[in-house]
């Protein structure tokens, strides 16, 4: 037997596994909505736990954040520590803890429903999908690409990569559509193991290989002294900050983390889940970021357009390990996107479909045409009810929507991949900062009565032009002063992005009053929800 | 459980509103320090190798270890401030029904 059959073989036997736990998550599976997207709000400490974590992991801890480390030395390990394992630890109790609250209180599935039934406002559930929708789909693309590179970089090519990711993406939309969240949060749960695992015993090999981590250190810091010390290089303490920030306030509004709110089956699983999480993010980010960093002193070479884990794998440990190594790379992408798969489903069906549907059946009566605003709100009114009397249809039709939306999202995003510009980094940052320009609106919908259904139109679009302009827009230089650059003053445009949107959501609702139809009351949850 | 309880009465009392502003105060800054330390700023330029790692990847480890445990403190004994309403009269009767 060949090296690449027994590494394909190694891959195809966990795909298989995997597979087969989808399959039993479907038995249990009922067809309703909240069961396929929530698994009906019942998960425990292990599964929430392992099933938020292994979301969060992607193509990024074995292949990007290591490439990182490799190349520019180990601090970002203290940018993923203090990102996911506080900031967003704090964030899980501000914000999930909160929506958590509200959703069993309500039954909201979605962010869009959330803050649509709070401001009586379909255009804003709406508008949340759109964007939520509009940043997810770059993303799940660079996971595909990162799980096509990985097979190609396995196999030595023989493999190609549209292959190797198309027949990730097809096996993916297979065991989502088939049996919703619960077999996405247990096949999340076995791959996070599995990732934690891996990772240790390949930092352990490669450690007794070169004999300890002080003779791997030693070794860095004669070829590049630099990286021991903090900081320095591409790391600024803005650039810290503002990475750790951004990020982590856009990981919380991602629509398969942020519904990851809604899940869990008690009080004691969040506060148990909200304790454990900076060991876990340690535990997985610390090994993963200094092997990368130490393959720098060993003077591996990195194949072009390759990744560091594999390579350094290649040199020191057997091909099979290489192989069970790169399966749990492509376990962390699987587990990132097979999650957003379905919350972008889901954000499509309840969010985008389901509104538009509904506004068919009710007959509402169009706006007069007396102002300019009247009159583009009574166009795209109409526009929406002949939409949804096109697709008016009953429930059955909306189940099979729901697939057919994980299907077109996964298809259409593999398609992308095949000439996805810029690195991964790249792009997923640009993803990160776009959802956390999101995060601070719905912060200050949650805790403060007085926001107004304006107040969130204003700071949701503001600093989504304002980003969005950042993002395409190349910097030009006006009067000595440089404007849609990637910083101002040295901090990332993101920051001022989200500094726009709550001045805009606090400005804006300040001078408007609130319609009879938005409800503060919605978000005022007392101890009496547990 | 007992120690949660009674901070859950302390907030339901109108009187005592101050005394939970004050809780989340703290908490707010407690958490606030344990960000603000996970990276240690004091260290910056230093290169010390301590048992085979930088010495700041030793202090970033600890501190993420002591960030457990005050999250857990939290859990035991400040869960609830600042999210769940102090004012049981703003609190919406919950819905019987749902819609799916």
């Amino acid at each position: 037997m060949t090296d690449t059959t027994i590494q394909l073989g190694i891959v195809g036997g966990y795909m298989v596994l995997a597979a087969a736990i989808g399959v039993v998550a479907y038995r249990l599976t009922d067809r309703t909505a909240e069961d396929y997207y929530l698994a009906s709000r019942t998960f425990g400490t292990v599964v929430l736990l392992f099933t938020t974590f292994a979301t969060l992991l992607s193509a990024f801890t074995f292949f990007g954040g290591p490439n990182l480390t490799f190349a520019q030395g180990p601090e970002w390990l203290l940018v993923m520590g203090l990102m996911d394992g506080i900031i967003f630890a704090v964030l899980w109790y501000v914000l999930g803890y909160k929506q958590w609250l509200v959703g069993q209180r309500h039954g909201y599935v979605t962010l869009g429903e959330m803050l649509g039934d709070r401001f009586g406002s379909r255009l804003l559930r709406g508008l949340v999908a759109a964007i939520s929708l509009f940043w997810l789909f770059p993303y799940v693309m660079l996971q595909q690409k990162g799980a096509g590179q990985a097979i190609v970089g396995l196999t030595d090519g023989a493999v190609p990569f549209w292959v190797g990711a198309g027949g990730i993406t097809l096996f993916m939309i297979v065991y989502v559509a088939v049996s919703g969240m619960r077999g996405v949060a247990w096949t999340d749960t076995l791959q996070g193991i599995v990732m934690l695992g891996l990772i240790w015993a390949a930092v352990a090999w490669i450690l007794s290989a070169v004999g300890g981590p002080s003779a791997a250190t030693a070794r860095l810091a004669e070829t590049d002294p630099e990286f021991l010390a903090l900081g320095g290089g591409l790391y600024t303490p803005e650039y810290i900050l503002s990475t750790a920030i951004s990020i982590a306030f856009g990981v919380t509004m991602f629509p398969q983390i942020n519904q990851r709110f809604f899940v869990a089956r008690s009080q004691k699983v969040l506060k148990r889940t909200l304790a454990l999480w900076p060991v876990l993010v340690v535990l997985l980010f610390v090994p993963a970021f200094m092997l990368g960093a130490w393959a720098a002193g060993l003077g591996v070479t990195v194949p072009e357009n390759g990744n560091v884990i594999p390579a350094v794998l290649n040199e020191y440990t057997a091909g099979w390990f290489t192989a069970a190594v790169v399966a749990a790379a492509l376990a962390a992408m699987m587990s990132s996107s097979d999650s957003m798969l379905l919350s972008g489903a889901s954000y499509l069906t309840r969010d985008l479909y389901r509104p538009v549907t509904d506004l068919a059946d009710e007959e509402p009566t169009l706006p007069a045409r007396a102002s300019l605003a009247g009159r583009v709100r009574r166009s795209l009114l109409g526009l929406a009810v002949s939409m949804g009397r096109l697709l008016r249809s009953d429930q059955d039709r909306e189940a099979l929507l729901a697939r057919a939306g994980v299907v077109v999202f996964a298809t259409l995003s593999f398609v992308a991949s095949l000439s996805a510009p810029g690195t991964l980094v790249q792009i997923g940052d640009t993803a990160f900062g776009g959802f956390a320009q999101l995060a601070l609106p719905v912060i200050v919908a949650l805790y403060w009565p007085r926001t107004t259904r304006q107040g969130m139109f204003a700071g949701i679009v503001g600093s989504q032009v304002f980003y969005i302009a950042h993002v395409f827009v190349p910097a030009t230089t006006i009067g000595g002063v440089t404007v849609l650059g990637s910083a101002y003053f040295t901090w990332d445009f993101a920051l001022y992005g989200m500094a726009l949107s709550l001045l805009l959501t606090v400005g804006v609702s300040l001078l408007t009053t609130a319609d009879a139809d938005e409800r503060a009351e919605t978000f005022t949850v007392g101890t009496r929800a547990d | 459980m007992l120690v949660q309880l009674q901070a859950s009465t302390t907030m339901w009392d109108g009187s005592n509103w101050t005394r939970s502003r004050f809780e989340a105060l703290g908490w707010a800054l407690a958490a606030l320090v344990v960000a603000a330390l996970a990276v240690p700023w004091f260290l910056w330029r230093d290169s010390t190798v301590v048992a085979g790692l930088p010495l700041w990847v030793w202090w970033h480890v600890g501190w993420m270890g002591l960030a457990s445990v005050a999250f857990y403190a939290f859990t035991r004994y400040g869960w609830g401030v600042g999210v769940e309403s102090a004012d049981p009269a703003a609190t919406e009767t919950p819905e019987v029904s749902r819609d799916d």
